[in-house]
């Protein structure tokens, strides 16, 4: 346990100082959301109806950002070795790395969406739940998106395998809490979206570990 | 504590190329021995077999610690320190932060990371980041964690490559007193360790 936080913390010290950390997801979050009202035509009252829907889908976008460095630069300066004869075994340091990098980027990201979603004229009252629906998704964004680095290490063009293999992962959370967010907004029941995002959280959480492990092991053999 | 490696009838198979077979070595307590091979012989693949990093394709690694045979995994994650071609440090990083958690990562204390930082003449380095560092000065900041937590077995590969003469000298000390504690040494080189050591010939 003591080396888990040893671990952690100095994966919070990379993910929050290397590649930009938070401050490059927030300013690519923020090009995102200023650039799709641009493109959507102009009409205030239906951006208002889709604001929490793009603060929402851009989150998901910058949560890619950093991930093709989460073990990639481990693996290239030898560190992954080090890490694989640890006292902890390698789905506990996948998930320190994916704690990490939700802490560095995922928490700030979930704490400018609603800023980003007033700014494009939704309404106050879902607030709360938009950063809620950010947090929760935001730590599967974070494990689904470690899962894709670990699967594309040692691959050229990495981050753009990344990407492919991770996106499709992101869809279920990003139609359950669009469901929630537009259920809230429209005083239609909405509760369901957010448990079922809860739900492949928590799986997210509990299974990608496992993945991730063995990916590791993998691309060290 | 580990006391004997043993590694019976190894194979290893790279894609589709058999680096070598039939490999039989046992290492005792205070024991060092040195592979020596051409090139691609399989030196470096036959180190992260030990370290559990590679499966081979034919034998067996086992530990023997006091009270007999050991888990492997439990062996390997305690008592085994890998040491390769790359450091594993990050340059952005200071020296300190990297040995430092180095060290307590392998099990061993800020005070052993500051005892092996002077041994091992870093002390003025220690708050450069290690893009700063040359590679002379790397490999004694990642040789530096073999001092700082006690691990009986140690996995180098190349360890004295960029070093300089007097660093040299100085880390054959740290791996004469290493294995006068009991401690066992398996390295790859191309030049003669300052120590006594046994030569195990890898490749066909």
């Amino acid at each position: 346990m003591k080396a888990f936080g040893v671990l952690l913390r100095r994966e919070l010290s990379l993910a929050w100082g290397n590649g930009g950390g938070p401050l490059l997801a927030l300013t690519f979050y923020a090009c995102v959301v200023v650039l799709l009202p641009m493109a959507s035509g102009r009409a205030p009252e239906r951006l208002a109806a889709i604001a929490p829907g793009i603060a929402w889908l851009a989150l998901a976008l910058a949560a890619l950002l950093s991930l093709e460095r989460l073990f990639e630069r481990d693996y290239e300066d030898g560190t992954l070795d080090l890490l694989a004869l640890g006292p902890a075994p390698l789905e506990a340091v996948a998930v320190a790395k994916c704690l990490a990098q939700w802490l560095a980027t995922g928490a700030p990201l979930a704490l400018a969406a609603p800023v980003a979603a007033l700014m494009l004229g939704a309404d106050l009252k879902v607030m709360p739940l938009l950063v809620l629906c950010a947090l929760v998704g935001g730590l599967a964004f974070a494990f689904l998106g470690g899962l894709g680095a670990a699967l594309a290490l040692g691959s050229k063009r990495g981050g753009l395998l990344v990407a492919v293999i991770v996106l499709p992962l992101f869809a279920p959370p990003v139609i359950f809490g669009a469901g929630a967010l537009d259920g809230y907004s429209a005083g239609l029941p909405w509760t369901g979206g957010l448990l079922l995002m809860l739900a492949y959280c928590a799986g997210a959480v509990a299974l990608s570990p496992l993945a991730m492990g063995a990916a590791c092991r993998n691309a060290l053999d | 504590m580990l006391r004997v490696v043993l590694i019976k009838d190894l194979a290893i198979t790279r894609g589709e190329r058999r680096l070598f077979s039939n490999l039989d070595l046992k290492l005792g307590a205070s024991e060092a021995a040195v592979l020596v091979g051409r090139n691609g012989a399989g030196k470096t693949s036959l180190l992260r077999a030990v370290a559990g990093l590679l499966r081979p394709a034919e034998g067996t690694i086992a530990f023997e610690g006091d009270a007999g045979l050991m888990e492997a995994d439990a062996a390997r994650a305690e008592q085994l320190h890998l040491l390769g071609h790359q450091d594993g440090l990050k340059s952005s990083r200071t020296a300190w932060e990297e040995l430092r958690f180095q060290t307590l990562w392998t099990g061993g204390t800020e005070e052993t990371a500051r005892a092996a930082a002077k041994r091992f003449d870093l002390m003025r380095l220690l708050d450069l980041e290690v893009r700063r560092l040359s590679a002379g000065q790397r490999r004694r900041l990642a040789l530096a964690r073999l001092a700082a937590s006690p691990r009986a077995l140690w996995l180098l590969d190349e360890p004295m490559a960029p070093l300089d003469a007097g660093q040299r000298a100085a880390f054959g000390e740290v791996m004469r007193e290493h294995l006068a504690g009991g401690g066992m040494i398996l390295a790859s080189v191309h030049d003669p360790l300052p120590i006594p050591t046994r030569a195990v010939e890898i490749g066909q």
